[in-house]
């Protein structure tokens, strides 16, 4: 198993063999983020740009005027929220062709602490117009989403956590902008996540299957282009949905499918995540257990607000 | 090629025709587009390598104007070299105009977007990271206000474009002195800026910046390598100049002439096409 990261590394040096124009932006973090094997194997591509996210995303947006392809990488702390004016004024407001990763996302940033693991990255930037915001939960799909995000024009920022990640997909699979995968069926109830919030679904929606219970798990890698026939369906075709975010429950995931039901397919909705609280130091495990993300969570509240039909 | 008279001439009416566009939306920034006025001349009618019928054309010179609130001034210099009809001005501002209150790609000659302070010195070094790679020899010139030097991603720049050894960028510092709330040294003295921009590893050049002779001697003395000292001209202003009841008043950073102003503007500075 790798983490999201280091995929996410991998392909962009794939990408800047293939293509002349794209760059990969770092901020002293390359160690962490997965882009070091780029510095190492071209290292052309490669601008070293300090300690300094501000002027990072100047610098990205400036090359993007130039008809460059920036990629930018940190933790999502900083490229979300110590850079975000900037994201937002001249990157998005000025509609150019930056790519922002935010890695080490959610719990997974383990020991690190409250200070470094991002909670709120997709609210803030799902937030932002323009800007178009995938979150892939395992490395082959981030692979696909890395190459989707470099072939689309614009904007896009690109969540990953820490953590290795369980492989879920074929090497073939497509990702396209605006999709979602339904990764087991279900009638019940439907599971909707993303990131690293997806495997636990999947293992709860087998235990849920043992209580007689029958749940579908829907990937929503795209937060932005939602899909939103997969959540009406979703509403209308199981008795109501459970969100699953390793984030705040305000604003993210599940605020961004509470939006299309209510406009859509009034149903049930029981959002899972940080229950508007920071996360701590800590082994990531017992992170999850004691911010209630674990798959035997997601059991718990998915039988206590879906009883079997 | 203009001559320095002819410029001078250009430069009041440009002046005047900014604050016309002010005038006529009823808001603006009328003392940092004064202070501005000498250099964007002098750059846009002398130095930059630019081509208004091909404002994408991929060789040009950059220009971005980092204290983006002087952007009608920008304007009103990018309409009398024609990029676009200098009455389009007069839509300064509108819900319905090209020409928003500070600069954006849409609008033809315009490079960059600002309006948020101490941003485009960062967008300057993209280019100029850019041309390098793309052994074009074009060089990137960014104009700042000395209020927005107060802007920590400034220094970032700063520190990121000697790094770099960007040769192919041009700050220009407006140094006029005077922010929103009142002069510099009472917000916040920065000392002396010429040793900060050395401490930094910069080429620093000193102007008066409503010369326009000693201008383009400053224009045409600057380095050709790419691979360099990045080079700060601080060009000593005044806001509000040419217009005497607007010089060195915060009171005027901003705000609009009403139409007896207009017409001591118009006495001052002699008119102009709007």
């Amino acid at each position: 198993m790798i983490a999201n990261r280091i995929a996410y590394g991998e392909t962009l040096i794939e990408l800047a063999r293939e293509r002349s124009d794209i760059l990969i932006l770092d901020v002293d973090a390359c160690k962490s983020t997965g882009t070091l094997p780029v510095l190492q194997q071209v290292p052309d591509r490669f601008i070293q740009c300090g300690i300094a996210e501000q002027n990072m995303m100047g610098i990205a947006a400036g090359l993007a005027m130039a008809g460059k392809v920036p990629f930018v990488a940190t933790f999502a702390v900083f490229t979300c929220m110590r850079a975000v004016e900037q994201v937002r004024n001249v990157v998005c407001y000025a509609n150019v062709n930056v790519k922002i990763a935010g890695t080490h996302a959610g719990l997974e940033t383990g020991g690190d602490g409250g200070t470094h693991q991002a909670t709120e990255d997709i609210a803030i930037m799902r937030s932002l117009a323009n800007m178009k915001v995938v979150v892939p939960a395992s490395p082959n799909a981030t692979r696909k989403l890395t190459r989707v995000i470099a072939e689309t024009e614009g904007p896009c920022y690109i969540r990953m956590g820490k953590d290795p990640q369980p492989e879920l997909y074929g090497s073939e699979e497509a990702f396209p902008l605006g999709g979602s995968k339904v990764l087991r069926d279900g009638r019940d109830v439907t599971l909707v996540a993303c990131g690293n919030m997806v495997w636990r679904a999947l293992e709860a929606a087998k235990m849920l299957k043992e209580h007689g219970v029958s749940a579908r798990v829907l990937d929503l890698y795209s937060i932005k282009p939602l899909d939103q026939e997969a959540l009406i369906q979703a509403a209308t075709q199981t008795g109501g949905l459970v969100s699953i975010e390793d984030h705040n429950i305000y604003g993210g995931l599940g605020g961004a499918v509470a939006e299309v039901l209510t406009e859509h397919a009034p149903a049930r909705l029981i959002r899972m995540g940080l229950q508007d609280v920071y996360g701590r130091s800590g082994n990531p495990d017992q992170l999850y257990e004691m911010f209630h993300l674990t798959p035997e969570d997601i059991v718990r509240t998915t039988l206590a607000h879906f009883p079997k039909s | 090629m203009y001559s320095v008279e002819e410029m001078k001439k250009l430069a009041n009416v440009i002046r005047y025709d900014t604050l016309k566009a002010i005038h006529v939306v009823g808001s603006g920034h009328p003392g940092g587009c004064l202070s501005a006025v000498d250099i964007l001349t002098v750059l846009y009618f002398h130095t930059l390598r630019i081509d208004p019928n091909n404002p994408k054309w991929p060789e040009r010179d950059r220009f971005l104007l980092s204290k983006g609130h002087a952007a009608p001034a920008l304007f009103a210099t990018l309409a009398h070299r024609g990029f676009f009809d200098i009455h389009e001005l007069l839509h300064l501002r509108l819900h319905d105009g090209r020409l928003q209150a500070t600069p954006n790609l849409k609008i033809p000659g315009a490079d960059s977007v600002s309006g948020s302070l101490g941003q485009n010195l960062s967008i300057g070094v993209g280019y100029a990271l850019a041309a390098r790679m793309d052994h074009l020899d074009y060089k990137t010139f960014v104009m700042l206000g000395d209020g927005e030097m107060e802007e920590g991603q400034n220094w970032e720049a700063i520190m990121s474009a000697s790094a770099f050894r960007l040769g192919n960028l041009i700050g220009i510092l407006d140094n006029n002195h005077v922010q929103m709330c009142g002069t510099v040294e009472e917000i916040l003295p920065y000392g002396c800026m010429a040793d900060k921009f050395r401490a930094f590893g910069w080429h620093v050049v000193e102007v008066n910046g409503h010369d326009i002779a000693a201008l383009i001697e400053v224009f045409d003395a600057l380095p050709t390598q790419p691979d360099g000292a990045p080079t700060i001209i601080i060009a000593d202003t005044v806001k509000g100049k040419g217009v005497s009841f607007m010089e060195g008043k915060a009171a005027w950073h901003g705000g609009s002439p009403d139409t007896e102003q207009m017409k001591q503007i118009e006495l001052e500075l002699g008119g102009g096409t709007l």
